[in-house]
């Protein structure tokens, strides 16, 4: 019977999820993280806090919205009192800006390194640390050993661990739980009046461990991510160079 | 506790230092001269030279007439301080207190320590022994006293060891002058027929201070324990202070991880009883060769845990070289903090900028990475992008103002404004093209000028105008025009990077 046969593969399923480490949340403890209909990738509909997510980015401009994107989720992980740890080599995060996506940038501590062995060093404490809720590091690269140390850490200590990789020439397997990219798309202009509108990006999930990998347009405004209908939205065409 | 001194002499200690720097000198008769009332004086000399009828205060024309083949060098002024800090920084691994004797020797307080050597004779026997291998002529007493030490070391013939309460006895046989005597007072001495302590020992006071001053008075009392004598150690003692001595010289990192370990719970347990953490903290390494090595930490909060500070001297080890061992580990604390028992209990645990977790985490990475790399933001009262934010001190500093959300502000800031080539329709206008690093941005949207003028007060310049722009791919950045538009353009930034 088609009925049974799906039941089957459900459980089944939720089976191989526990033993991969992910517990469904329990009832009423959900926690939101503002993200609509991109939460509904991710296995049971949760987005995947204590693991680590790598965002690819190649341009700077990519950098700087994986940054808006990661800081608008701090926004709601530092909710109760938390602290974070930004971890990069170029240090050019600007906190007073940090405040525009709702992150008390007064509890993020940065940390400037100067190799990509220091920033996984230092990640790889930080992430063993239970008293931190999020650790994000900027490194050029990342192979798959780092990524499993990475995520052997964060195991234990359920901190969740953000990877921006500035270079994405090639792209090898990694052990972490969701790989993004995120593209600035040009804004839209607010009631029609000039100037600049909400910041938007295109956000892409390449590769998430059991979810459905796919692709959304979101902004963020007045405080929160909010989807935008894709039939308004021209995807441009990247010019090389 | 009875104080127990050593006094260590060394006779010949600039001419030994000579003969090891020019081992040609060795079998030869040398004297030290240096100028004395236009007359070339003699300083110092050796055994060779003394066994020649040579003495200290001879004039140097005397003393080459009676010899032959004398080597006459001149006297290098000062050196014996720098000899005896170098013996007396040496002397540390015996007991932590050495002071410098000037002309020619070092008093090492050393009460306590002897028996690690088994006792007085062993310990005593070591260090000379050790000496006299470095190429020093030297003698050593032990006494109650400075003073007796000092005598029994120089003059004595019987024992270097004078038991405790026997220093009357010990210094009765001996010649004045090892009473540490000026010169006059010694040919005074002898002119009324005084040959050794003991003749004078039992006069009372009031004579022999009208004859010979109070200064002889203190000097004969001070060897014999009835005044106090004070001690300038090389190295001021730290209060907070472990030592550990290897019977064995050690090089594994094994056995580095095992000292830190001991030195560590000791101290961690004597700052627990006394409500105190430590902040900064050196491992000093005492080697085989005389060479010392050190490995400092710092905490952002006080720390007592025997666990955290393993773990920070741990990062450290590869830095420490054993070379051929290590035979002493001391470990100072120099900086203690009082620490409040209740408040770590309150915040363990518990997630935010107080958590113990979080502090012990920051002094990891300082430890291998630098305390200068990791920062922490305050807002600062200021519009000037550059300045409108401050390190934070600590952990517990607070800002009293809040974050500026009302400008558009890029999430990146570029730490040097990166020159860009502008194409603007209107001077005051947003520019319609820039080119960046040879890419060609073509502006679809635009906002400002939004103009911030240079804190005049603080330093000159020009002020800047404030562009946000997007490309037509969606990149935002902010640009600005450093100055007014003067004709040709003005010069054109780019500063940051909008999200």
């Amino acid at each position: 019977m088609p009925a049974t046969k799906k039941e089957l593969i459900d459980s089944l399923q939720k089976d191989i999820l526990q033993l991969e480490g992910y517990k469904p949340p329990p009832a009423g403890t959900q926690q939101l993280m503002g993200l609509g209909p991109i939460e509904a990738a991710f296995p049971n509909g949760v987005f995947p806090l204590g693991t680590v997510h790598e965002l690819v980015c190649g341009t700077t401009e990519e950098a700087t919205a994986s940054s808006g994107l990661i800081t608008g989720l701090l926004s709601v992980l530092m909710q109760n009192g938390g602290v974070c740890l930004w971890i990069s080599l170029t240090g050019n995060l600007f906190p007073s800006a940090l405040v525009n996506f709702g992150a008390e940038a007064d509890r993020l501590i940065f940390i400037r390194v100067m190799k990509d062995q220091e920033a996984l060093w230092v990640m790889e404490e930080a992430l063993k640390c239970p008293g931190l809720v999020a650790v994000i590091a900027e490194v050029k690269e990342l192979d798959f050993k780092q990524s499993r140390r990475l995520q052997l850490a964060v195991e234990q200590s359920h901190v969740t661990g953000f990877i921006l990789r500035n270079t994405s020439k090639k792209i090898g397997s990694t052990a972490c739980a969701a790989r993004w990219q995120v593209k600035p798309l040009p804004s839209e202009a607010v009631d029609g009046l000039p100037g600049l509108g909400f910041p938007r990006w295109q956000i892409e999930l390449l590769r998430v461990r059991n979810g459905h990998p796919s692709h959304w347009v979101m902004e963020w405004a007045a405080g929160q991510f909010r989807p935008v209908d894709k039939k308004q939205v021209l995807i441009p065409e990247r010019k090389a160079g | 506790m009875q104080k127990r001194y050593m006094s260590i002499w060394f006779r010949h200690l600039v001419t030994d230092w000579l003969m090891l720097r020019q081992p040609e000198l060795k079998d030869l008769p040398i004297v030290l001269v240096a100028p004395e009332h236009n007359r070339m004086m003699v300083k110092a000399t050796n055994v060779a030279a003394e066994a020649q009828g040579v003495s200290v205060g001879m004039a140097a024309a005397d003393a080459k007439a009676i010899t032959s083949n004398l080597q006459v060098i001149d006297y290098p002024l000062g050196k014996e301080n720098q000899l005896l800090r170098r013996l007396g920084l040496w002397c540390i691994r015996y007991t932590p207190i050495v002071a410098i004797d000037l002309p020619d020797g070092l008093i090492l307080d050393i009460s306590g320590c002897p028996h690690l050597w088994g006792s007085e004779k062993g310990y005593l026997k070591t260090i000379v022994l050790k000496l006299r291998d470095m190429g020093y002529d030297t003698r050593a007493a032990i006494a109650d006293t400075v003073g007796a030490a000092w005598a029994i070391a120089r003059y004595g013939k019987v024992t270097p060891i004078i038991e405790s309460g026997g220093q009357a006895e010990g210094i009765a046989n001996l010649i004045p002058a090892a009473l540490r005597l000026e010169p006059e007072i010694l040919d005074k001495l002898y002119k009324l027929g005084f040959r050794s302590v003991k003749s004078f020992m039992a006069m009372p006071r009031t004579v022999l201070r009208r004859r010979f001053g109070e200064g002889f008075l203190l000097r004969l009392a001070q060897a014999l324990g009835k005044a106090d004598e004070h001690l300038k150690p090389i190295i001021p003692p730290v209060p907070y202070a472990e030592r550990l001595l290897c019977l064995e010289p050690v090089r594994t990192d094994t056995a580095i991880e095992i000292a830190i370990q001991k030195l560590s719970a000791s101290l961690c347990s004597r700052l627990q009883a006394e409500g105190k953490g430590i902040r900064k903290a050196v491992l000093k390494c005492f080697r085989v060769d005389g060479k010392m090595v050190q490995a400092a930490i710092t905490t952002t909060r006080g720390s007592r845990s025997v666990s955290h500070l393993c773990k920070l001297f741990g990062l450290q080890i590869d830095k420490i070289e054993p070379a051929l061992g290590i035979e002493l580990f001391l470990l100072e604390a120099q900086k203690v903090e009082d620490i409040d028992t209740i408040q770590e209990k309150l915040w363990a645990g518990h997630p935010g900028l107080q958590d113990t977790a979080l502090a012990e985490l920051l002094d990891r990475i300082a430890g291998k990475i630098g305390p200068e790399r990791i920062k922490r933001y305050l807002p600062a009262e200021h519009y000037w992008p550059e300045r409108s934010m401050r390190p934070a001190v600590s952990l517990k500093d607070v800002s009293a103002t809040a974050w500026r959300s009302n400008r558009p502000r890029p999430i990146r800031l570029l730490a040097k404004p990166e020159p860009i080539e502008v194409m603007a329709l209107l001077p005051d206008y947003p520019p319609k093209v820039f080119i960046h690093k040879g890419k060609r941005h073509v502006v679809g949207k635009a906002d400002g000028p939004e103009r911030i003028e240079r804190e005049w007060w603080l330093d000159r310049g020009e002020h800047r105008d404030y562009y946000m722009v997007e490309d037509e791919d969606g990149g935002r950045y902010w640009l600005f025009r450093s100055g007014h538009y003067d004709g040709h353009g003005g010069d054109w930034y780019l500063h940051g990077y909008f999200a």
